[in-house]
């Protein structure tokens, strides 16, 4: 009895070593997103303290003001300081796709190892909704969410984490298709452990780490759709510092020829989903590398 | 057994009409019933920012039939829909489907400009970047990707539009030519990020075709590049970009929402956020109804289309 041992797929990190290694194998574009993502955020966690002004109040004795001494990157027609509101702003703008990715993710994960685990017409059944729910777009599900719930950040997250569920459900299924057909499933399922217990303790973390790398990617998108709603007046709303909303509130600016105000924000947000899909790429690439070697 | 009776082709063929069919119904009825979604009494929402008469309570009340059960409700509604008839706008006094009919030109002017240069610069950059381009194409697809098109829009409108003053920054223009010369900048905000996606799949799928046995075959026997690369390779790449236009066609309609509001132009994208605005839930229904129908029909028509594109699908069925 107890001759028969399976080991499952080995962890994936062992150690400081090991994780010194993975760092000292980075190509320098990745190291390079990596390092401006922590920024990014280390400037969204600390913003209370380190913005200079107070994001929400303006001066109105300066308004549009150009890069200065006194406001790095200067102010908005509202006399908002453009710095504290970039830092205070990526609060909500991160957050937000946050939520979006953690609904997904575990939503998706869910349906995802139940459906191609039971197989058959449970399998069927759930890929029709899926498909169903394929047909609703992202942008427009969180608009309609917002027509029937009120302005704000609550229902669009929740609807946009239900728009994206379908593309993280249908990568698990199939990764679990795949791994469903592994010798060591076998093995595990001959020594009598449930099939819930192999599915949550053993496929999912065979299959996590391309299901995570999806996800940072998927973060990049919700972080669009979520701009472009505030950019849309329908998302955050001011006095509520986010990106999207400040590139809303200036663009009566822009055709005054001030743009600085405007054009910060909305290359921030470039920058911040080109870091996000470099780094997740690179690990779904890693992943998928390694998969084709074993 | 190579030879398929024209029976079974039209089978598949209902078949896939009949799940169409079946997908808009599911569809029509998760829109119609999300009314039912917001809090309080759907009546209360639909009237909601407005002080309406009550005979124009009545009217809501009679239009929605919520004197009638649900089923019945929604039966209604749907034959309403078969017949274009969409319910009536509260924000702007109108049927619906006149509201959306005036504006669906000019945002159908607008995407079909914006499939041009997708289409046309997506699939030549990523032919291009197959050939020759190296690093240069993945990085300029990886930042296009990450545009989105009100950042597109504020830095052309800024650059363009103010400081260069070539185009006009705001409106919709009169007479084709200068409707023309008002749409360039919103179709190229428009098309940056789809673009992008087009550019990486037609990349994609001209590399694996250019690594098949039949390419080294044909290579081999002294056909000239152009014609192998045109025949035996770009046609078959061009399967993965028919396959992602619905998602497409649908991304295009529901960004019309950002980029007609961005340029300041009478379109159904900027008609949904202003309903939502104005908490005319008819409109919403209705502009939300349209772009989800669409998403479904390309899909099935691409479904359908596809193995005359391709004939292996054909043969592999």
């Amino acid at each position: 009895m107890s001759s028969v041992t399976v080991s499952g797929p080995r962890p994936r990190f062992g150690g400081a070593a090991a994780r010194l290694a993975a760092v000292a194998r980075l190509t320098w574009p990745v190291r390079i997103c990596a390092a401006l993502l922590v920024l990014v955020v280390l400037g969204a966690v600390s913003a209370p303290w380190l913005a200079p002004y107070d994001p929400a109040s303006g001066d109105l004795s300066s308004t549009l003001a150009g890069m200065s001494g006194d406001h790095w990157l200067g102010t908005d027609a509202g006399g908002h300081d453009t710095f504290s509101q970039l830092l205070a702003g990526g609060r909500t703008s991160l957050l937000g796709p946050l939520g979006v990715v953690v609904f997904s993710t575990v939503s998706g994960v869910l349906a995802g190892l139940f459906s191609a685990w039971r197989g058959g017409w449970v399998d069927a059944l759930i890929g029709r909704v899926l498909d169903i729910m394929f047909a609703f777009p992202s942008l427009l599900l969180a608009i309609l969410a917002v027509a029937l719930f009120g302005k704000g950040l609550g229902a669009p997250v929740v609807a946009m984490a239900i728009a994206y569920m379908p593309y993280t459900a249908r990568l698990v299924r199939g990764l679990t298709q795949q791994e469903k057909m592994r010798p060591y499933i076998a093995a595990y399922r001959v020594q009598g452990h449930s099939g819930t217990f192999i599915a949550l303790r053993r496929v999912l973390p065979a299959i996590g780490p391309t299901v995570l790398a999806q996800s940072t990617v998927n973060f990049g998108y919700a972080l669009l759709d979520l701009a472009a709603l505030s950019f849309l007046g329908l998302g955050v709303q001011p006095p509520t510092a986010d990106w999207g909303a400040m590139i809303n509130q200036s663009q009566a600016a822009v055709l005054e020829g001030q743009p600085l105000s405007a054009v910060l924000p909305a290359l921030l947000v470039v920058v911040v989903v080109v870091a996000v899909t470099v780094v997740g790429e690179h690990f779904g690439d890693r992943l998928s590398g390694r998969e084709a070697k074993a | 057994m190579t030879v398929k009776s024209p029976n079974l082709v039209s089978v598949a063929w209902l078949r896939r009409v009949g799940a169409m069919a079946s997908t808009l119904l599911v569809t029509s009825f998760l829109v119609f019933s999300s009314l039912y979604l917001a809090p309080g009494d759907p009546v209360a929402f639909l009237v909601k920012g407005r002080s309406p008469s009550p005979e124009q309570l009545a009217a809501i009340r009679h239009e929605y039939g919520f004197d009638k059960p649900f089923p019945v409700r929604y039966w209604d509604w749907l034959t309403g829909l078969l017949h274009g008839d969409f319910g009536q706008s509260y924000q702007l006094h109108a049927s619906v489907a006149s509201v959306i009919g005036s504006r669906l030109p000019s945002t159908l002017l607008l995407v079909a400009l914006a499939t041009v240069l997708i289409v046309v610069l997506g699939v030549g950059l990523g032919v291009f970047g197959a050939l020759r381009g190296g690093k240069g194409v993945v990085v300029a697809v990886t930042v296009g990707a990450a545009v989105p098109s009100f950042t597109a829009a504020i830095v052309l409108r800024s650059v363009f539009g103010v400081r260069l003053g070539w185009f006009p920054t705001v409106g919709t223009g009169s007479g084709f030519g200068d409707e023309l010369h008002h749409m360039l900048l919103p179709a190229i905000a428009l098309a940056i990020t789809f673009m992008a996606l087009v550019t990486r799949v037609t990349r994609a799928a001209m590399l694996e075709e250019l690594g098949r046995e039949h390419v080294e075959v044909v290579t081999s026997r002294g056909l000239p590049r152009t014609a192998v690369i045109r025949r035996h390779v770009l046609r078959n790449a061009l399967g993965p970009v028919v396959t992602v236009s619905a998602l497409l066609i649908s991304g295009l309609l529901v960004s019309t929402a950002i980029v007609e509001s961005a340029f300041g132009m009478n379109g159904v994208g900027s008609l949904l956020v202003s309903s939502v605005n104005h908490m005319d839930f008819p409109v919403v229904q209705a502009v939300v109804l349209l772009v989800v129908a669409a998403f479904v029909v390309v899909n099935t028509v691409v479904d359908l289309v596809y193995p005359v594109i391709d004939p292996r699908v054909r043969a592999a069925r």
